[in-house]
């Protein structure tokens, strides 16, 4: 799940003629310092409101709700960290959110569209919307800052002019199901754990081990570095174990929600995308050094076209899990969802200037602020300090990755 | 050591990190005079200038400042201003959106208790204009008013200063002949109200027009000092190139082919100033395994050239035919070229050439995506493979292809532009001064790599400042001179003096 897997930077030099794999892995993290202290970051704050609130974090209920209530957050960072790599913003994403809530109020409640149409509809409309600014963006060079702003806006108001500045509810079952709803329980409700939530956790976990494995044999056949071996072993227990406990937890509970289903396979598929593929190595040429990019051929206008596009479509779907988690359309949905995206961006080690991010990085920024949040709720801390903190988070967060650059940027002369 | 000098720099030396930029530099110019120097590009002009305002300041270079009979120590370029000493640099340094008169008296304003006076500002900013000979209204912004005028408010903006010498670097380079030729003029008028100036050019028929005396420079070193009856353009030449060609290139016997680009009356203006023409029905051709040289002064349109031919990436309203092996041939993208077989090394690897915050393996595949990818996806092992390949066969010395392009020296960084370009597998490679800010040894590695391109069958253009690397490179070398090709000189009959003549001379009639 975490880009780990998708960029194994080889340790720097050739590997060390067997100094001892200890040595050699202890090596290698202090080069991976920004990702693992993320991850460690996020590991030392679960078990910080664990004890804080006597193990209500950790609680079958409280994963379950943890998961549902920011998945549309994660989402939006998804969009949000390839729009950021490329050297751009969205700050308009809170308000597409919002007239997409609005439009999927229309389609299913007033015009009785079931929800297969609605969702179709609602994502074409994203994708308009995307298309929409990323046209001014890529084709005519308006700063995506100013564009996005104006999209803040403008789409703010269509929403309550679609809305006719009330609510619309409710929706129907079916439509509800992508917020809030469960993968079918294979036990019937009385087993004690929901099988079916087992068998995909082991599936995942078998899955990434014969990934890694197979990404090792391919280096290992080009004759390539690896990652040591013990920081690959070690990476890939400790991923398969959270997987593990994270799905014992749901099952524990009604079983795996359906948005995480979504979330899952958005965040395999864009980590694939964004290390992978031509599209996702163009993005980040294209942060890294625009100019250069462009005299190596990359139709930038193109790539910053598509990105716009698909941040739109990933509003749109934010948009409709939120939608129908609250079973409720109404003018304000989505307010501030821009800034939270954003900063689970930056917490998840992107570059102010482009160029640096990545999707798993992104995910666990978010996941971040989204324990802060819950565990903060649980403990009864008014929303005035939540805010307060978070925006600590935020500045410590990048505060760390600029200390962290200096001191490599001082090793190395 | 000579009457009545304004400025005297005795033994200049001046050393960046692994460079000697000046080695005991003299200079001397005589109050009221218009004293030029001459050098070829990279041969100690600006530093010397940058010693003298105070852009280096003292402690940072070796030997004596002296002026008006005083040792001068400038700490900073207010110190040097102090004192009367203005530079205008190549790149003027006009806030765009500000007015005239507010340029003027930009660092200098007309203020009382930090509050402006806006009258004074005003009044005496057309005063200064007027003295320029401009007369546009002081609340113009500088954006709306052309290059060549922009060049005049410089000046004023120096006048204002209570400036007594003056320091002009290369201030015609960017002008079209009419402002130049005004631009000249004033420099004369100054000289006649008593401003001493020190004039940097590459145009000899400038030079020879204004100048009193010329001090030529050459690797950091004063050649000579010749006086207004001595100047001669044979002389200058002399002295601008007449380095001895020890520095060794290696041997190639050229197996020249039929033609692979030919480029026929391309002609590129300016994108920010249609009605200035850079590149000027230039034709020039390329044929197999052959290495051609282009040779231009600063300002001459090389760049502007390579680049408009390579996608358009530079100039607007570009007009001409392209024929690859004799047929014409699209060029007007970035892709097209790229798939047209054409690729094109940057002269500024680190704004054009390289994605700094990434790999070298990434940065090696980043135009060549295309041969690693099977329906979009990247093959990171291959691209690995490939990149550890050129590793090997260029040379590029990192202990990993993972390693960070920022980090490397720039002959490395150098190694992984060519890199990228050859995985392209093109038929015509234009290396924009190739072995710009590298050192010696790498610099022959660069040679030897272009040899071993050009021994494949595929065709070079090489842009260079440094003569001798043309001369000791290529089988043909084009000169170019304010956007005009001026000759096409075979190896064999090309030496500096001659190449310097062509690229120096003037166009004879206007070709608009």
């Amino acid at each position: 799940m975490s880009a780990t897997t998708s960029a194994p930077a080889p340790q720097k030099g050739a590997p060390a003629p067997r100094e001892g794999a200890l040595q050699a892995t202890l090596g290698y993290l202090t080069g991976q310092l920004r990702q693992l202290g993320l991850f460690i970051a996020l590991i030392a704050i679960v078990i910080l409101l664990q004890i804080l609130t006597n193990g209500v974090t950790l609680s079958p209920r409280n994963v379950s709700n943890l998961v549902v209530q920011n998945s549309y957050i994660l989402i939006l960072a998804i969009g949000m960290v390839m729009v950021i790599i490329a050297g751009h913003i969205d700050l308009s994403v809170g308000s597409v959110v919002a007239v997409i809530g609005a439009l999927a109020g229309v389609f299913n409640n007033k015009m009785g569209l079931p929800w297969l149409p609605t969702i179709v509809l609602c994502l074409v409309a994203g994708a308009l919307i995307g298309a929409w600014q990323g046209f001014w963006i890529a084709y005519f060079k308006i700063p995506a800052f100013i564009v996005t702003l104006g999209g803040m806006l403008a789409f703010r108001g269509l929403a309550q002019i679609f809305l006719h500045n009330t609510q619309i509810s409710p929706f129907d079952e079916a439509f509800r199901k992508i917020g809030s709803g469960f993968l079918p329980d294979l036990g019937g409700g009385t087993s004690y754990l929901e099988p079916l939530t087992m068998i995909l956790a082991v599936i995942s976990v078998v899955a990434l081990a014969t990934l890694g494995v197979g990404a090792r044999r391919g280096r290992a056949r080009n004759g390539l570095a690896q990652e040591p071996l013990l920081w690959w072993l070690g990476k890939t227990v400790f991923m398969a174990a959270l997987i593990l406990i994270v799905a014992w937890q749901l099952a524990s509970y009604r079983g795996t929600p359906i948005v995480l289903v979504i979330l899952g396979a958005l965040v395999i598929a864009y980590s694939a995308v964004m290390a992978n593929t031509v599209f996702g190595r163009q993005v980040y040429a294209i942060g890294g050094n625009l100019r250069a990019a462009e005299l190596s051929g990359v139709n930038a206008r193109r790539v910053n076209f598509l990105l716009f596009v698909n941040m739109g479509v990933l509003a749109a779907l934010a948009g409709l899990v939120f939608t129908a988690q609250l079973n409720l359309a109404g003018p304000s949905a989505g307010d501030g969802f821009e800034l939270d995206a954003i900063a689970a961006v930056f917490i998840g080690g992107a570059a102010v200037t482009g160029g640096i991010g990545t999707v798993g990085g992104a995910i666990v920024g978010g996941l971040i602020i989204g324990i802060l949040n819950n565990g903060m709720t649980i403990l009864g801390v008014g929303t005035e300090w939540q805010e307060f903190i978070k925006g600590l988070v935020l500045l410590a967060a990048v505060a760390f990755d600029v200390f962290n650059k200096r001191r490599a940027s001082r090793s190395a002369t | 050591m000579s009457e009545d000098a304004i400025l005297e720099m005795r033994a200049i030396t001046k050393e960046f990190p692994g460079v000697k930029a000046l080695s005991g530099v003299d200079l001397a110019v005589r109050r009221g005079e218009v004293h030029a120097i001459c050098g070829e590009n990279g041969a100690g002009k600006s530093t010397l200038m940058n010693v003298l305002s105070g852009v280096y300041p003292h402690g940072s270079y070796d030997g004596d400042i002296v002026y008006d009979g005083e040792v001068c120590r400038f700490g900073k370029i207010a110190d040097s201003e102090r004192a009367g000493i203005v530079i205008i640099h190549q790149e003027l340094a006009l806030s765009p959106y500000l007015t005239l008169a507010e340029n003027v008296f930009i660092g200098n304003e007309r203020a009382k208790g930090g509050w402006i006076s806006w009258h004074r500002t005003e009044n005496e900013a057309v005063t200064y204009l007027r003295r320029v000979g401009l007369h546009d209204n002081p609340g113009t912004k500088a954006i709306d008013v052309g290059v060549g005028k922009q060049q005049l408010v410089e000046i004023a903006k120096a006048l204002a200063k209570d400036v007594r010498l003056l320091i002009l670097d290369e201030p015609t380079a960017a002008l079209n002949d009419d402002d130049s030729a005004h631009l000249l003029d004033l420099i004369l008028d100054l000289k006649a109200e008593g401003v001493t100036c020190i004039l940097i050019s590459h145009k000899l028929n400038e030079i020879k027009k204004v100048a009193d005396r010329v001090t030529i420079i050459r690797d950091g070193r004063t050649i000579e000092t010749l006086d207004r009856e001595e100047i001669t353009e044979e002389r200058i030449i002399r002295g601008m190139v007449g380095r001895d060609l020890t520095s060794r290139y290696p041997d190639r016997t050229a197996k020249v082919g039929p033609e692979l680009l030919r480029i026929e009356d391309w002609t590129v203006h300016h994108p920010l100033d249609r009605s200035r023409v850079v590149v000027d029905h230039a034709s020039l051709k390329v044929h197999e395994g052959e290495v051609v040289g282009i040779a231009g002064l600063m300002g001459a349109g090389r760049t502007e050239l390579a680049m408009s031919v390579f996608g358009r990436s530079w100039g607007t309203d570009i007009s001409g035919t392209a024929y690859k092996r004799g047929e014409p041939v699209n060029l007007r993208t970035v892709q097209a070229a790229v798939r047209n077989g054409l690729a094109y090394a940057t002269e500024d690897r680190k704004q054009y050439g390289l994605n700094l915050i990434d790999d070298i393996a990434r940065n090696i595949s980043a135009a060549g995506l295309g041969k690693l990818s099977r329906g979009g996806w990247v093959d990171q092992n291959r691209e690995h493979v490939i990149a550890e390949r050129y590793r090997e066969q260029l040379k590029i010395k990192t202990p990993s292809v993972s390693a960070i392009v920022g980090k490397l020296s720039g002959g490395n960084q150098q190694k992984v532009v060519l890199s990228k370009w050859m995985y392209t597998d093109p038929d015509v490679l234009i290396l924009d001064e190739p072995t710009r800010g590298i050192d010696v040894g790498a610099k022959y590695e660069i040679y030897t790599i272009i040899n071993a391109l050009a021994e494949q069958g595929k065709g070079i253009i090489v842009i260079s400042s440094e003569l001798p690397e043309l001369l000791g490179i290529c089988d043909r070398i084009y000169t170019l001179s304010e956007g005009v090709i001026t000759a096409d000189v075979p190896r064999a009959e090309a030496s500096p003096e001659r190449l310097m003549q062509y690229m120096t001379r003037v166009r004879e009639e206007d070709h608009l």
